[in-house]
């Protein structure tokens, strides 16, 4: 009773998921719709939640910021390589409260929305990339207070700006690398979440948020570019505040880790993604 | 013969049932390494004869499945709880895989697996119908389109700009089933989804999914409720333990099924006071079906009067006590409630003592099928005292001179054998 078919419909085979799983690119784009759905969910929610709305997205980095300025750069006296202390510190705030904001939610992402996952199919990878996505719109909003004092302290970039970018992007590769690892485990290891915040925290230490990278030197300052973050937020200093540009050996290797985070985040998330929904 | 739509191989589905930890912490497996590393190399030692390393803490929610379903065709999935039908469907949505075995598709896969699980509560009811939609895998312009025919089916038009957490559970379930209701593939997974809502909403959607139904496109239907997969579905598969009981045509399949279920029972007996089910106030001692005349054994017909009969025991003398009967047949669908009429034995205080009540049931009055009694005593007209679900089944056969050359099930709760004339008329 085998029948023939015009092949008019496409075609689905469903098969055990077995071996390798490469990153299906094809598939990613034809749910870019549902991505930016979930975005904005994201979005939308997290500024219908919270009565500041937007002005959190300021207030975090801000308030941050101060913080730092007034036990940092007043009370311990950080260098920070000339540049007025604030300033030095904001912007390396700016990637920073994006990625640590990120991993918090991106990490969660999965389980948050297990009823999801459990009833409808979809790459459960537009959900750590939504979340990652939309934090971004933060990103913009605390973007405009830097501009602000920028004005302030008249520091003005060079040429140096064109290279912005590409530590923007930089930093969104490390956070979708971070993210996608986080979530994935998190599915995986119900204990994920309690790792995350002291993650963040041991992380902030290895960065050059709260001081400059100038306090390290030869074979340590390599090791330490090991770090993605460190060539986002030296990048950042360089490009909007014009600060000595650290070297290309710093900007080459965390180039290289933060591709290397993503690349393998989105290669251990395809291998364990068919189990989500049995497990999640 | 129409076209393929879904081909099913031989698919199994393993389940691993830990119930000790039902999730893994990486503190465990961390300091578990050490440990898993330096028993794993001991059991390669001993387990050097190459024992198969299946646990007993694993099931197989599907064991060999296949079969083949065609454009057009509404397939009913039922089974008991826990047989494997969600699972299934799961597959058939990519949500999960399967160990072995193999799915074509032909066409795009819409499901509806249960409604409203892409909700979110801070969102409005109408920010909600785009976000449920694209989740459901609709684009934005289709929901455009769609927009208003989903908020009036909704029925919440008054609504659509309040939070959905704001909204009570039956106004949920009902924009949710509207947007899904509402998806255009040409097949349609439903699981559960006509169980949500009240009555009104339930017959709304039952006439919806008529529509789909006849609108040519291929549907695969998991449902409790047997009267509407009979009423809705071309075809019906039995799925028991992860396995295909029958497959074939409703009437046929959810009767087998529904037989399986239960058990004749046409007698039951308790000479045991201390033990016999009731309250302190009525206690039964023997219930039975059995034709008129006849004993309990023998087998009954749409054409067989039927005798059934209580005994009792009444412990209290001071109240009306009512008895009455209610007659269920295998739908589920009440035939009958009956209760003792002219009697002044129940028009009075109802005296103690141990008493038999016998209803007689005339021939030619129940349809064909399993039939199933209900007891219940009620005091003073009010108070249900005493009830006793299916204290008795039994199945009604056919019988062949009632048949007239039609062979197939004939409708309703009731087939009585009523008076007619039919004469010629002068013109
Ligand atoms: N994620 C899971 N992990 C472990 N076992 C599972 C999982 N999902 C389903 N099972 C098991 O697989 C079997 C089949 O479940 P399934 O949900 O398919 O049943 P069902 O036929 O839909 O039942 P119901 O009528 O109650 O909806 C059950 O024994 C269930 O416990
Ligand atoms: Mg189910």
């Amino acid at each position: 009773m085998k029948s023939t078919n015009l092949s008019k419909n496409p075609v689905t085979i469903v098969q055990p998921v077995k071996g390798f799983n490469a990153l299906d690119l094809k598939e990613l784009f034809q749910y870019r719709e549902l991505l930016w759905v979930f975005i904005w969910r994201e979005i939308k929610v997290r500024y219908k939640q919270t009565i500041l709305g937007a002005s959190w997205a300021v207030i975090q980095p801000f308030v941050t910021m101060v913080i730092f300025s007034i036990f940092f750069g007043r009370i311990v006296n950080v260098s920070s390589d000339d540049i007025p202390y604030p300033i030095f510190s904001y912007a390396a705030l700016l990637p920073w409260t994006f990625f640590t904001n990120s991993l918090r939610l991106g990490s969660n992402s999965l389980i948050t929305n297990s009823t999801l996952i459990t009833k409808v199919y979809f790459p459960r990878l537009v959900l750590p990339a939504s979340i990652v996505i939309s934090g971004l719109l933060d990103f913009c909003i605390s973007f405009i207070v830097l501009l602000g004092m920028m004005l302030f302290y008249g520091i003005y970039p060079g040429l140096e700006i064109f290279f912005f970018p590409l530590f923007l992007f930089q930093v969104v590769v490390v956070t979708l690398g971070a993210g996608i690892w986080l979530s994935a485990l998190n599915v995986q290891y119900r204990d994920v979440r309690y790792v995350v915040p002291f993650l963040t925290q041991v992380w902030l230490f290895i960065t050059p948020v709260i001081y400059p990278t100038s306090l390290l030197s030869g074979p340590m300052r390599v090791l330490y570019s090991l770090n993605p973050m460190v060539g986002v937020i030296e990048g950042f200093r360089w490009t909007l505040l014009g600060s000595i540009a650290s070297g290309k050996i710093i900007f080459g290797m965390s180039a290289l880790t933060s591709l290397i985070l993503l690349a393998s985040g989105l290669l251990y998330f395809r291998q364990v993604e068919k189990d989500f929904a049995d497990v999640v | 013969m129409s076209n393929l739509a879904v081909r099913v191989e031989k698919i199994s589905k393993q389940y691993k049932i830990t119930q000790r930890e039902r999730y893994k912490t990486l503190r465990d497996t961390l300091t578990n390494l050490s440990s898993t590393f330096i028993t794993k190399i001991h059991k390669s030692y001993r387990n050097s004869n190459g024992h198969s390393n299946i646990d007993d803490d694993t099931i197989w929610a599907l064991k060999d499945i296949s079969f083949d379903v065609h454009d057009g065709e509404i397939l009913g999935i039922i089974g008991r709880n826990g047989a494997g039908k969600s699972t299934l469907l799961k597959i058939l949505s990519r949500i999960t895989f399967p160990d072995a075995g193999r799915v074509e598709i032909y066409g795009r896969v819409g499901s509806l697996l249960e409604v409203g699980s892409g909700f979110h509560p801070e969102l409005t009811g109408r920010e909600n119908i785009y976000l449920n939609g694209a989740v459901l895998g609709m684009k934005r312009s289709e929901i455009d389109e769609k927009f208003d025919e989903i908020v009036i089916f909704s029925g919440v038009e008054r609504f659509l700009d309040m939070p959905v957490k704001r909204y009570s559970s039956g106004m949920h379930v009902r924009l949710a089933f509207a947007v899904a209701a509402h998806l255009d593939t040409e097949i349609l997974l439903l699981d559960e989804v006509l169980s949500v809502g009240d009555i009104g909403f339930q017959k709304k959607s039952l006439s919806k999914m008529e529509n789909v139904v006849s609108a040519g496109r291929t549907v695969f239907f998991v449902s409790h409720n047997m009267a509407a997969v009979q009423s809705l579905c071309s075809r019906v598969i039995w799925l028991d333990n992860g396995k295909v009981v029958t497959d074939g045509p409703p009437e046929e399949v959810v009767s087998l099924y529904l037989k399986s279920s239960i058990s004749n029972q046409t007698e039951q007996v308790w000479n045991d006071f201390s033990e016999a089910p009731g309250t302190d106030n009525v206690r039964l001692r023997r219930v039975a079906v059995c034709p008129e005349g006849e004993t309990a054994s023998d087998v009954i017909t749409i054409r067989t009067p039927l005798v059934i009969e209580f005994e009792f025991w009444n412990l209290d003398e001071e109240h009306y006590l009512d008895l009455s009967i209610v007659i269920t047949n295998e739908q589920g669908v009440t035939a009958f409630v009956s209760f003792p009429l002219n009697d002044t034995l129940w028009e009075n205080p109802f005296p103690r003592g141990l008493f038999r009540s016998c209803c007689y049931i005339p021939g030619d009055l129940l349809n064909t099928g399993i039939h199933r009694i209900t007891l219940r005593f009620v005091r003073n007209n009010r108070f249900l005292i005493y009830h006793m679900k299916d204290a008795l089944t039994f199945e009604v056969l056919d019988s062949p001179e009632r048949r007239r050359g039609w062979y197939g099930k004939i409708a309703g709760a009731v087939h009585p054998a009523l008076k007619w004339t039919t004469m010629k008329l002068d013109e």
